[in-house]
């Protein structure tokens, strides 16, 4: 068993057991941080697989800026621990528990199909720079302009939108 | 073999550079810093009175630090009844982890060459050999994105310690710290994207090997020197990050008690306490890292200093020595950042909340915004 | 105008709900509300909507005391009023006695409780202004300024005894004359009190931060301030030029030459401002007061007033008896009532006294300035932000042992 291999089942396993955490705790707090720790976990996933620069805007992004402010507004609101509930399964929630584990097979086993242990994570054909900044950059700014553009503008119309409904008194 | 060999010089490096740099700095900056430096600012003599064991002297202060080690490990530790003990608990790990993470990517000098070191165009070659990254514990490609997203990251400590202490007071400070933090982040990226322009890359070690080129052949082409206006933007939003004076609201003494630390005593004190200073020390080498050159002695590369573009060393020097003084420059550049943020500290009054927001949008940003679009143009006429 | 003073300033309920805004109980136990005051906030964010100021929390039934101890046992009680400058408590009530005695005492006496009043007044105002720079976070200035008091205090300890407990003046007069090399020492300490000052303002008046977080915080209007029973530096702040000292003179004030500065608006940077300006003319005052010092005994010549000698207490009979008489009796003070009132650090300090003609009062009350200044303070913090109470909470200088008596 090599490192990669141990730090994939760290990572791995990481990330599976604070998701768990994310949808099993009653604390919203707990889970806002929960989510936190598996983008680290995600994020060490994205390392390995030499997306260097995938993993930091992870980090930056998700758990820096979007989760920050999660935290901040559920610290403001203050809530207390979920009301405990008696789970019912009413037939809904079965049809869709079904269709879930089903999609979950599915997954998995399309996973393990491409996946044979033989086959090295840095395939050799890789370029060099591979996931790094500057590839991603050139690639984002020539091959991909169109879309990065759109995205920029989607974004801003949701600031804008934002600014609009937030200005709005009612 | 060669993996065992790899991660053991990396576990060295943590070490050396978290046990034997950022900690000590780190703590004896709380001695000397705060409270030496302070008294002399302040015509005061300053900590005297504890003595080693032995030794009849006050040695500047310092046993006065590892006294309060000693005193912060034995006090009680408090956790309020209406507290969450399990965020309280953490939440000094939690502003401790990126304060030390922040570690991997500074480099303390240039690649180790296995073979011969010489200049070229002003930049060190490696004849016969290879470089090695020896002084940094992870030559990472991004690192300032890196930087960018743990010190993004260290606005958790604060925030989780504020709320779990279910106090006002903490909540208070909790929420101006992070308010603030997510504030000044953006002046912090902006205000290097000039830089980015101009060095072309994020890898701090690189960056530093750019900052060797000379302008007009004498000028080190420093940060300062071609973004002056992006040194005092970024510091200022350093500075904020941390959290130091004069943007210490969060911990305000005064209307908020100690701000998000309030209900925190003992270890747990002393831990969030130290996760500020060594994120302080910080401030400083990535700064002198990025802005003064970090380990660039002016006019010295791999085998002597060289006043003009020579073949040959003017002042040939051994390897080892250009090692040992590039270390020396940079440790003296961070701990003149160190000293300029405790002269700030010690002669500024704090800003009020609303102040720091605003001088962080509408004062900061716009300036950071305006440097950024002006290099851009500079550039694309220049080059 | 009335509508205005109601203390119970209106919030507006309907357009809140209870989760909108946050009680905080600021104190008694904080470290910005020295003195031992409690304020309960009730904050929108960081803005504060209502402000309950409550004191008390000092209290020592100094009122009650006095009514158990002669006249001059009074003296050591008034030490603790405003404990950063005891001297002007102790001739404040000096000068009631007087009053209701209707003695004058010798001109060199009240020229020496002018300079030594002075000189607490100067460490009054430094005390203030240091401390508002300390709790500002610059901690600096505060121990520039804590420099310069510990000279002053040297002035005082030199010549009373004390640094604080200082009792040094009497009914009819005062305690000791000066030491005789006062004015050396004076002159010794005086370019160091003006290089602080200096230091001071330079440090903090042109201070970009420090203009921030003092302009505009903290305003009262000059109605408002008559309206509540302002005196002192906080009134002159807001442009009223009334000074106890000039227009109602007593000592030595009407032979000395000094001005009443005043500010404009009210704010808590007038305060300071006002405050540094009152410093530099105390020095004045202390500079003409030493050059006119008359010769001259210190006190009354009476036996019924002052203690006689100890030399002639312990020789004759004549003054054996009038010490036995003063210690166990007190000074006789004739029937009636008086409100005598001088300024002191914070404004005017009044004593209002009434005496059945025995040795002891039968009543004293006491105004203390900041007891005015802390009912109306929730008008100056109220609409402005939780760190604006810092400043405003400073420069009003209250003092717990004045405030609650």
């Amino acid at each position: 068993m090599g490192a990669e291999t141990i730090f994939f089942f760290l990572f791995g396993g990481g990330a599976i057991l604070s998701t768990l955490g994310v949808l099993l705790s009653r604390n919203p707090i707990n889970s806002a941080i929960s989510l936190v720790v598996s983008f680290f976990f995600l994020a060490g996933i994205y390392a390995m697989l030499s997306a260097h620069l995938n993993a930091i805007m992870q980090i930056m992004v998700y758990a820096g800026a979007i989760m920050v402010l999660f935290v901040f507004v559920l610290m403001l609101l203050n809530f207390g621990d979920e009301e405990h509930e008696k789970p019912r399964l009413n037939p809904t929630q079965i049809i869709s528990l079904l269709v879930g584990a089903a999609l979950l097979i599915a997954m998995f086993s399309a996973a393990t199909a491409f996946v044979d242990g033989s086959r090295q994570v840095f395939h050799p054909s890789m370029p060099p720079g591979f996931g790094g900044v500057e590839a991603i950059g050139h690639a984002l700014l020539t091959s991909y302009v169109l879309p990065f553009e759109m995205a920029a503008v989607l974004l801003l119309v949701g600031i804008v939108g934002a600014v609009v409904v937030a200005k709005r008194r009612f | 073999m060669d993996l065992v060999w790899e991660l053991l010089i990396i576990l060295l490096k943590i070490v050396v550079v978290v046990l034997l740099f950022a900690f000590p700095i780190g703590s004896l900056m709380t001695l000397l810093g705060d409270r030496k430096q302070s008294s002399l600012i302040q015509n005061r003599i300053g900590p005297n009175r504890a003595r080693l064991p032995g030794i009849n002297h006050p040695l500047v202060g310092i046993p006065h630090f590892l006294a309060d080690g000693l005193k912060m490990i034995f006090k009680e530790d408090i956790i309020p009844r209406q507290a969450n003990r399990f965020w309280h608990t953490l939440a000094p790990a939690i502003s401790l982890f990126p304060a030390i993470a922040l570690w991997a990517v500074i480099p303390f000098s240039d690649h180790y060459c296995t073979g011969t070191a010489t200049m070229v165009d002003y930049r060190d070659v490696c004849v016969d050999g290879a470089f090695y990254n020896l002084f940094s514990i992870s030559n990472l490609e991004a690192g300032l994105l890196y930087v960018f997203a743990i010190s993004a990251v260290s606005v958790y400590g604060a925030a989780i310690a504020g709320w779990a202490s279910n106090s006002k007071f903490s909540l208070l400070g909790g929420l101006r710290s992070s308010a603030q933090m997510i504030s000044y982040e953006v002046t912090m990226g902006l205000s290097l994207a000039g830089i980015l322009i101009i060095y072309g890359t994020l890898n701090l070690n690189e960056m530093v090997v750019v900052q060797g080129q000379l302008l007009w052949d004498w000028l080190p082409m420093w940060g300062i020197v071609v973004q002056p206006l992006a040194f005092f933007l970024f510091l200022a939003a350093m500075m904020a990050e941390t959290k130091r004076a004069p943007f210490d609201v969060p911990e305000g003494e005064s209307e908020i008690v100690a701000g998000y630390f309030t209900e925190f005593s003992s270890m747990k004190f002393a831990v969030i306490q130290l996760s500020e200073y060594v994120a302080t020390v910080f401030v400083g080498s990535l700064v002198s890292t990025v802005f003064l050159g970090g380990w660039q002695v002016p006019w010295l590369y791999g085998d002597g200093f060289y006043f003009g573009n020579t073949d040959e060393p003017s002042i040939p020097l051994p390897y080892w020595l250009v090692i040992v003084l590039r270390v020396g420059s940079f440790s003296i550049k961070t701990l003149f950042i160190l000293w300029l943020q405790f002269m700030l500290r010690w002669t500024l009054p704090r800003f009020r909340y609303d102040q720091i927001m605003t001088l962080g949008w509408k004062i900061l940003l716009p300036l950071s915004l305006a440097n950024l679009v002006i290099t851009a143009f500079v550039v694309l006429v220049l080059l | 105008m009335k509508d205005n003073l109601s203390p119970l300033s209106p919030i507006d309920f309907d357009h809140m709900s209870s989760e909108d805004v946050m009680v905080l109980n600021m104190g008694p136990s904080h470290p910005a509300m020295h003195g031992t005051v409690r304020m309960v906030l009730t904050l929108d964010g960081e803005t504060v909507v209502k402000c309950d100021a409550e004191i008390g929390y000092l209290h020592r039934g100094f009122e009650k005391q006095c009514e158990n101890a002669t006249w001059t046992q009074v003296f050591p009680y008034t030490d603790r009023l405003n404990y950063v400058s005891p001297l002007l408590n102790n001739f404040g009530y000096a000068l009631a006695v007087e009053k209701l005695l209707e003695i004058e005492v010798p001109d060199r006496c009240n020229y020496v409780r002018t300079i030594l009043g002075e000189v607490s007044r100067l460490s009054d105002h430094f005390t203030c202004v240091g401390a508002g720079a300390l709790e500002l976070g610059a901690m600096s200035a505060f121990l520039y300024a804590i420099e310069a008091r510990e000279l002053l205090w040297d002035l005082v300890e030199e010549v009373t005894g004390a640094r604080l407990t200082v009792t040094y003046a009497r009914v009819g007069g005062l305690k000791d004359d000066l030491t005789e090399d006062f004015p050396e020492r004076w002159a010794a300490v005086e370019p160091r009190l003006h290089s602080t000052i200096d230091r001071l303002d330079r440090m903090m008046t042109k201070n970009r931060v420090f203009m921030d977080r003092m302009q505009g915080t903290g305003v009262i209007s000059p109605e408002d301030a008559i309206n509540y029973g302002f005196t002192g530096p906080v009134l002159r702040s807001t442009g009223v030029a009334y000074d106890v000292r000039k227009d109602h003179p007593y000592f030595a004030y009407d032979r000395v030459d000094f001005d009443v500065p005043v500010g404009t608006t009210g704010d808590n940077f007038d305060r300071y401002l006002v405050r540094v300006e009152e410093m530099r003319q105390s020095i004045r005052i202390i500079n003409q007061a030493l050059r006119d010092l008359p010769d001259g005994p210190v006190s009354v010549d009476d036996p019924r007033i002052m203690l006689p000698e100890k030399e002639a207490v312990y020789n004759t009979i004549e003054s054996m008896i009038a010490h036995f008489k003063i210690i166990f009796e007190g000074v006789q003070v004739p029937a009636g009532e008086v409100y005598s009132f001088t300024e002191a650090g914070n404004g005017e300090l009044g004593f209002y006294i009434v005496s059945n003609g025995t040795g002891k009062p039968w009543k004293l009350r006491v105004r203390p300035p900041c007891l005015y200044l802390m009912g109306g303070i929730d008008r100056m913090v109220e609409g402005g932000m939780v760190a604006d109470i810092i400043p405003t909470f400073d420069t009003i200088n209250m003092i717990g042992g004045e405030i609650d008596r």
